[in-house]
């Protein structure tokens, strides 16, 4: 909503600055977001009258004007705008003077002819050219002809004005117009509200004329009031009407159509006129449209409607879709000369959805769908009416129908005082409460029980006591509100093991030199080609959006890492090769039978590259091993026991001979391992990438083993090391195992430290070193008991693997 | 033998003085005093002493040997330390060389700014809320006052799944859950951090970013608590000296409604490009709980009052850290990430 400080001045006495006044209406509700003074750069701009226009001799579109400002001395002025005409009076800007954006003018030669000074566009002058006449948009701006020649075109075009841009909330519908946010400055200022006056000397109709309203649909409209008038000269609406609605951002058209705006613009009521002598019989009915009806909006174009849209029609057909847009068919034109003006009050939710599935917004349907003043309807036709007497472009009639099928009750509510300093933590006396609201026009009486509360017609959006009590903080200030801390019950503020344990993870990862990133939730379903994932993937089965913003971000995500893919390769794309990324988020898998899917949180990392090296140190390759590393000393920290990396072998998307399910105990963690070769080509990386995916609801459970403190050993420990030659596809883990199950309880440690392939290992095999710690408790082990087990491990190994000591 | 005795003594000083190193000293010490050395070579010979000389001999050999041995100690430590000098010497280095290389990694600057905003509450005695991202229409809108077709939805346009079931587009939603679930329990103080969801995507807009709602229920929790505990929280996130201004506004689920604004970080509210000259910075909207969400969530408006508010984390992690394009907490570049 913009607001003119200069036309607010006709409902309500300011005498606070426009910024002083945006600063109190935001602080009561009314945000002001933007404050514009269109005039404040030009300087020296006159009217001017055209005295004579003559070809240029060397230009074909340019003219030569001789104008007067009122000097002794006509100005020799060319122009290449088109609309020119000898007699015009048009904004002059003389030799010094200063247009908007700061651009001066000089004394110029234009192709060998000189020009002191220059015409003006409204779009020099700082003017919106939308808001310009048709036939002004694209050329120079054309003053009424009898304005005199020589004033400062400033103050006769508003640019003495400034412009309040209003953000307004959607509760507040009534302040979609002049008089409604003059309601609200009054009551900030403490001042008078100056109605608007309405002044109809309505003479005796013409036996002929006739206006009958039926409303088929009171539920969707409740009042529609239609008044005649006659006798209709359209032309254009005088200088005064235009500035406003210019003000207000609208394109003056005609005084017909100009009047309806203003009034809507002044009232908040939106006005419809129609040329009556396109309506059959003067009939309009109020009903739904028929299946498969069709309308021609006033933009031309052709609108399907439907049987839950409300249309205004004659016995012929639709001729507007109710407060949404009226009909090319009945449109006022320059042959109009009967006009019936509607003034309706539509129910808001209809307004609403027509408007929205027409795919069709207006000044009109903006304010029904928050809902209108529904008292006010005969007076907005009645000012529309007396404006366009006034202005001499039409004669009013004694005819208007207003049918309003059951007149809305007034509404009353209790506020209990007590209740408004309970919520607001304040002291006001009943007296203070009610003296607030009646500078808002409520009207307010005593009642043993508290204040009698009478809403008014405006304000559709107080229903209950809490809405009362809004409209006295909001007035009384919210910051004469202290500020003071809740009292009550002590609470418990801790985090829960889960949201703990979460936060331990991020800076787990963190600290070891992975990034968090924090990735949409929403993916493409081509991911899952890329990850070559089968037809019948259970990753397939995703929850779609209806309504994505495009393909790419069109399904909910099931699996973390493809996010973790494209960070990789976005950087890569950035010449940033090298990274360790990871994310701790949702994924989402659909329910039979269930509305809401099951949420999961998972953890991903990725690796590709190498650690940073230095000037002393080598940098450390990020493969399988190494994450594994990360992983494993995670699980550690956290408390899971019984960890187990199984070979996963074909998991989609994975290197089938680089990736391990991860286990506790029985329950499956997640899946490590090295990407796939051709996923690697299909996200475009140039180097490996080794990522982990593990379930982190599923973390929680198997994670917080207790930790128990075991005595430090009191006797020595042997140290032995220990090297097999073994098949190369025996995995180490089952030697690790077998080792300690052969080495039995003293056998303190097992430390894998060489794996070797190479010279003097038959080909197809690998020499596997450990180092190997034995302790006992209660005594100092001797070689013999040592060497006897080392004897057993071997023994074991050589039985369970074919492994061979090396020597 | 006394005289030589004393030239012994003599010799012994004038060598030892000369010794440059450690090896030399040993040398020394043992052609003196050793068992083949100088000193016992004359002591050898008391056996032809006469039985008053051989006591005062012998006297001035312990005295002698004793001397030795002190300037041989005392040598030894001043060539110890003269070795330890040089040692250090040797071993200086650059210590304007950097360090052993170590793999920076940090969280998501999101992630630091909500850990923030939780521990201020925590430390107010909030626990931590969650619900989920994909919502029920009837949580997201309908119990919050936002039935079907109010004009207010249209301040977030929603990615739906189907006609009842969308990407949540607040965090409000867990207000609801959590009171369905603790009614009529009292009191309620909680947060509930999370991602949430707008059909919007441009410069300032992100289709996904993250929320912070805070709620408490009481018997009598007032507007004036709001505000408190709101300066509190912006004194702890912004610095003491930062001020808080409430705005009327409006939100259907909460009346009176407010928006919280600051004075601007960058400026100091003397007005800037970050404040549009205004001099203030919206941060959060929150107001007094509206008796229609009390009653929907089971609790009854006429004996419980409460608040409730929620904040943007990108906002305020923008605010913070003087980042000027939402976009960039989105693309995830790694050198974004390791500024924080």
């Amino acid at each position: 909503m913009r607001v003119s400080y200069k036309w607010l001045q006709e409902y309500v006495e300011v005498d606070i600055s426009p910024y002083e006044l945006a600063e109190a209406l935001t602080l009561t509700g009314l945000a002001v977001e933007s404050i514009e003074e269109p005039g404040k750069d030009i300087q020296k701009v006159y009217t001017g009258k055209i005295l004579k226009i003559e070809n240029h001799p060397n230009a074909d579109k340019l003219v030569i004007c001789q104008v007067t400002v009122g000097g002794e001395e006509n100005l020799q002025i060319v122009t290449g705008a088109p609309n020119v005409r000898e007699g015009q009076v048009v904004p002059v800007a003389v030799v010094g003077a200063k247009l908007a954006g700061g651009l001066a003018i000089k004394k110029a030669k234009l192709r060998g002819v000189e020009s002191r000074g220059m015409l003006c566009s409204g779009q020099e002058l700082g003017l919106d050219p939308d808001t310009m006449p048709a036939d002004q948009a694209h050329g120079i701006m054309i003053l009424p002809p009898d304005t005199p020649v020589g004033l400062d075109v400033k103050p006769l075009i508003g640019l003495d004005d400034v412009i309040l841009g209003l953000e307004l909330t959607p509760n507040r519908g009534d302040c979609m117009s002049m008089i409604g946010v003059a309601r609200e400055v009054a009551a900030i200022l403490k001042k008078p509200l100056k109605m608007p006056p309405v002044n109809l000397n309505e003479p005796a109709p013409a036996p002929e004329d006739r206006v009958q309203v039926d409303i088929e649909e009171p539920d969707l409209c409740r009042r529609y009031v239609a008044r005649l008038l006659k006798n209709v000269r359209v032309g254009p609406s005088p200088a005064w009407m235009q500035q406003r609605l210019r003000a207000a951002g609208m394109r003056p058209i005609s005084n017909v159509v100009d009047v309806t705006n203003y009034v809507m613009m002044e009232l908040g009521q939106p006005l419809h006129a129609f040329d009556y002598h396109k309506l059959r019989d003067g009939h309009i009915i109020v009903r739904r449209a028929v299946r498969e009806e069709v309308i021609v909006s006033l933009d031309k174009a052709e609108r399907k409607l439907s049987t839950d849209m409300l249309v205004i029609a004659d016995p012929d057909g639709p001729v507007a879709v109710a407060g949404v847009m009226g009909g090319l068919y009945s449109e006022v034109t320059e042959e109009t000369t009967a006009v019936l003006l509607e003034s309706a009050y539509f129910k808001p939710v209809s307004v609403r959805r027509t408007s929205r599935d027409l795919g069709l917004r207006s000044e009109s349907s903006s304010r029904f769908e928050k809902g209108i003043d529904i008292t006010g309807c005969r007076r907005a036709a009645d000012r529309a009416a007396a404006l366009l007497a006034e202005m001499g472009a039409a004669d009013v009639t004694e005819i208007v129908v207003d049918n309003y099928p059951e007149p809305a009750s007034e509404k009353t509510i209790l506020l209990r005082p007590e209740r408004v300093n309970h919520l607001l933590d304040l002291q006001l006396t009943g007296t203070e409460i009610s003296a607030l609201l009646a500078r808002l026009h409520f009207k307010v009486q005593d009642d043993e029980k508290g204040i009698m509360v009478t809403v008014p017609g405006h304000r559709p959006d107080v229903n209950i006591e809490v809405d009362l009590i809004e409209e006295v903080a909001r007035l009384y200030g919210f910051n004469k509100v202290a500020g003071t801390l809740p009292v009550g019950a002590i609470t418990r503020g801790a985090r829960t093991y889960p949201q703990e344990l979460a936060l331990r993870v991020k800076n787990y990862f963190s600290r070891g030199g992975f990034s968090e990133v924090i990735t949409y939730s929403f993916i493409s379903p081509r991911v899952f080609d890329r990850l070559a994932m089968p037809a019948d993937s259970p990753y397939r089965n995703v929850v779609a959006l209806h309504n994505p913003l495009s393909e790419e971000q069109s399904v909910m995500r099931t699996l973390l890492f493809p996010g973790l893919l494209e960070v990789l390769q976005r950087n890569s794309n950035r010449r940033v090769r090298d990274g360790a990324v990871f994310e701790l988020g949702r994924v989402f898998y659909p329910r039979e039978g269930e509305p809401l899917p099951e949420e999961v949180t998972m953890l991903a990392a990725a690796v590709t590259g190498e650690t940073p090296g230095g000037w002393n140190t080598r940098p450390m390759v990020m493969d399988f091993y190494f994450l594994k590393g990360i992983l494993e000393a995670l699980l550690e920290r956290v408390g899971v026991q019984d960890v187990s990396y199984v070979p996963a072998g074909d998991v989609p998307g994975f290197h089938p001979g680089r990736t391990a399910v991860v286990r506790a105990g029985e329950q499956e963690l997640g899946v490590i391992g090295e990407l796939h070769p051709d996923v690697q080509e299909a996200y475009d990386l140039d180097q490996k990438v080794t990522v982990l995916e593990i379930n982190f609801d599923r973390l929680i459970q198997v994670s917080g083993a207790p930790r128990r403190y075991t005595p430090l050993p009191k006797f020595p420990g042997v140290d032995r090391d220990l090297a097999v030659v073994v098949r190369q596809d025996i995995p180490a883990g089952e030697l690790i195992k077998a080792i300690e199950r052969a080495g039995g309880t003293i056998l303190r440690n097992v430390r894998l430290f060489d794996v070797y392939r190479g010279q003097n290992i038959e080909s197809g095999y690998r020499s596997v070193a450990f180092a190997l710690k034995f302790q006992a408790e209660d005594r100092t082990l001797t070689d013999e008991e040592v060497g006897k087990k080392i004897e057993s491990i071997t023994g074991t190994l050589e039985k369970e693997f074919g492994a061979v000591l090396r020597k | 033998m006394e005289e030589k005795l004393k030239q012994i003594l003599a010799e012994a000083g004038q060598v030892l003085a000369q010794a440059g190193d450690l090896d030399q000293l040993n040398e020394i010490r043992v052609r003196f005093l050793g068992k083949k050395g100088l000193l016992t070579g004359v002591l050898r010979g008391m056996g032809s002493l006469s039985a008053e000389e051989r006591p005062k001999i012998g006297r001035l050999a312990n005295e002698v040997r004793s001397e030795i041995e002190d300037i041989l100690a005392r040598r030894t430590a001043e060539i110890k330390e003269e070795v330890k000098k040089v040692r250090l010497e040797a071993e200086k280095i650059d210590v304007t060389l950097p360090g052993v290389a170590f793999m920076a990694g940090r969280k998501h600057p999101l992630s630091m700014i909500q850990e923030e905003i939780e521990d201020i509450f925590l430390g107010m005695g909030y626990s931590i809320e969650e619900g989920p991202e994909i919502e029920l229409d009837f949580y997201n809108f309908e119990a919050l006052n936002l039935p079907k077709d109010h004009p207010a939805r249209d301040m977030q346009d929603s990615f739906y799944i189907n006609p009842e079931v969308l990407l949540r587009t607040h965090t409000s939603p867990v207000q609801v859950r959590t009171m369905e679930r603790t009614a009529p329990a009292l009191p309620v103080r909680i947060i509930a951090p999370g991602r949430v969801y707008r059909r919007d995507d441009d410069a300032t807009h992100s289709p996904m970013f993250n929320q912070v709602e805070g709620l408490a229920i009481d018997r009598r929790v007032t507007f004036a608590d709001l505000k408190g505990t709101l300066q509190a929280f912006v004194e702890r996130m912004f610095g003491p000296e930062t001020k808080t201004r409430f705005r009327p506004s409006f939100f259907p689920f909460t009346e009176p409604s407010a928006e919280v604004d600051i004075s601007c970080v960058m400026c100091g509210g003397s007005g800037c490009r970050v404040c549009s000259q205004t001099g203030w910075l919206e941060i959060l909207g929150c107001g007094m709980v509206h008796p229609r969400v009390l009653e929907v969530s089971g609790y009854n408006p006429e004996e419980v009052t409460g608040f409730a508010f929620g904040m943007g984390v990108e906002r305020i992690t923008m605010l913070k850290y003087g980042i000027d394009d939402l976009r960039l907490l989105f693309e995830n570049d790694l050198r974004f990430l390791a500024q924080f």
